[in-house]
């Protein structure tokens, strides 16, 4: 096995270690969805949603959701844990060097987000009648979008953080804000025009709108690709500029 | 053949020089000690070595090659000071993890044979004791079946027992054929385990030899304390050529001097006839030596 597969495999290992935090990240998205599914009211059509049901808006936002988790409690407060312990310094003398660690934790992220999605997408299509996004292709480039812009929020956490503990504070202070705009308490079709105009900013907000797009069959929107983007580049060049192995 | 080689070395941090133009070799085979206090500059010398930080001055080869170079990684096998693992990551699974970081990894399961660690293959390292840990951080730096392991105070914080066993163990690698660069402020440690000591104070090097080397260097010279039978004029004993110097302490007589002082003095005395009770003979220790070379006593 080469040695990043080996970390990774090792990583997965030790996070399903930490039954708490398996839950709140690969647990807790679907568990909502079904407790949002199990309230009658979200299940009737709307006229004001253009015939939707509420249940369908919940979809994307519980897909955003799953990455949020990876990318703002388990990458930074890992990556900061490491730092703080000295694994990544001993990495550093070793052949893979801690790069190893930053690429096996960001495909164990994408895997394991990707797999809370496929739950949320069966359990939308299966249990409450959710049609499948129509452009399969245009939902995958926002899922990785979307990722890739949080991983790189994450990463910036995590270059931040002094410690663990810190970085786990600064993820959770980022995360309620930045999943209200994903449309967690008020969907974006609820908000108002002053709400709407700074949830299309936020990464959630864009990805969460991309994939709703992809669902009902269309690309995502120029504008947020564009927002997408622009926090990988911004988040990840910081991260990349202030990232301390040690 | 000289395995590493460090000239003139420096590193600052900010205004503060904490290594200031330290020169050694290492040769292949033996066991090479950085002996100092606390805060003299040998983790930063020995990091510096690693590859972990960059000298700001001077030239540091490690088997011809530059520390930064990525060849070295799989050369030089390190122990950190304060490196931990994972809480809940086993011993087992931990070896097995860095072996795959080496193109030429040894047996780690014999590697923890001989590291009496296996036993604890299936525990999670937040169980270790402390030498448990210490082994398993031994274990790490020699997977990757490196030609030099720098041990950076790999003994701090064991038990007396504990730290006879790592002795026992750094003289085992080394007959592995494994070059051994060891950081220690332990006197009796680094006495009694290595081939040669660089003696670092204050970011420089003030002495390069054996531990033997290194006492004979300080002081040649022999102290005998004894209570003598009857009153002695201390003049007697002054005149002889192998006698520096006589002082009273008490009712013992202290007589330093060179040369084969203990048969002088006894021949003078029972020449006098008098017998020499509690009789004591003190030679320097690496101790003494190490007072000597620093202007202080190392704090332990």
């Amino acid at each position: 096995m080469s040695a990043v597969t080996r970390l990774t495999a090792t990583e997965t290992r030790l996070f399903f270690r930490e039954p708490m935090s398996v839950f709140f990240t690969l647990a807790f998205p679907p568990i909502l969805f079904v407790i949002l599914g199990a309230i009658p009211a979200f299940r009737e059509h709307e006229a004001d949603l253009g015939g939707l049901r509420v249940i369908d808006l919940y979809t994307p936002i519980l897909v955003v959701t799953a990455i949020t988790m990876f990318a703002l409690t388990g990458l930074p407060q890992q990556f900061a844990l490491y730092r703080e312990k000295g694994i990544l310094r001993r990495m550093r003398t070793t052949p893979v060097k801690p790069g190893g660690m930053l690429a096996a934790q960001l495909i164990m992220s994408t895997v394991l987000s990707a797999v809370a999605t496929l739950a949320v997408l069966a359990i939308a299509r299966l249990v409450f009648d959710v049609r499948l996004p129509e452009q399969p292709v245009a939902y995958l480039v926002a899922f990785v979008l979307c990722a890739l812009a949080m991983f790189a929020l994450g990463l910036l956490v995590a270059s931040l953080a002094p410690n663990g503990k810190s970085a786990g504070s600064i993820g959770m202070v980022l995360l309620f804000p930045l999943l209200f705009f994903a449309g967690l308490w008020i969907p974006r079709e609820s908000m108002n025009d002053v709400l709407l105009r700074i949830s299309d900013a936020t990464p959630l907000g864009a990805g969460v709108q991309s994939l709703q797009d992809a669902a009902a069959g269309d690309w995502p929107q120029l504008l947020h690709v564009a927002v997408l983007l622009g926090w990988t580049v911004v988040a990840g060049g910081l991260a990349a500029r202030y990232f301390r192995w040690e | 053949m000289a395995i590493i080689e460090v000239e003139g070395l420096v590193k600052r941090y900010g205004e503060h020089t904490a290594v200031d133009g330290v020169s050694f070799d290492v040769e292949e085979g033996e066991i090479f000690g950085i002996l100092g206090p606390n805060g003299a500059g040998k983790t930063t010398t020995v990091e510096c070595i690693e590859g972990l930080r960059t000298p700001d001055g001077g030239r540091i080869s490690v088997a011809g090659l530059h520390p930064r170079d990525d060849r070295v990684r799989e050369l030089l096998g390190a122990q950190l000071q304060e490196s931990e693992q994972p809480d809940k990551l086993t011993v087992g699974e931990a070896m097995e993890l860095y072996s795959s970081f080496y193109r030429e990894p040894a047996d780690w399961r014999e590697l923890l044979e001989t590291l009496d660690l296996t036993a604890k293959t299936g525990a999670q390292f937040r169980r270790l004791s402390g030498g448990q840990k210490q082994r398993l951080s031994i274990a790490l730096a020699l997977v990757g079946n490196p030609r030099v392991a720098v041990l950076d105070e790999l003994t701090t914080g064991l038990d007396p027992q504990a730290r006879r066993d790592a002795w026992g163990l750094i003289e085992a690698i080394r007959d592995r054929g494994v070059t051994i660069l060891m950081v220690t402020h332990f006197m009796e440690e680094a006495e009694r385990l290595c081939d040669r000591l660089a003696v670092i104070d204050a970011g420089r090097l003030v002495a390069l030899d054996t531990p033997a080397g290194l006492v004979a260097r300080v002081d040649d010279r022999q102290r005998i304390r004894f209570r003598p039978s009857a009153p002695l004029d201390p003049a007697v004993l002054a005149a002889l050529p192998e006698v520096h110097d006589v002082q009273r302490a008490g009712a013992q007589l202290v007589v330093t001097g060179t040369g084969n002082l203990l048969l002088a003095v006894t021949t003078t005395l029972a020449a006098a006839q008098i017998t020499a009770a509690e009789l004591r003979v003190e030679q320097a220790s690496l101790d003494d030596a190490f007072v000597a070379l620093t202007g202080r006593p190392i704090p332990s």
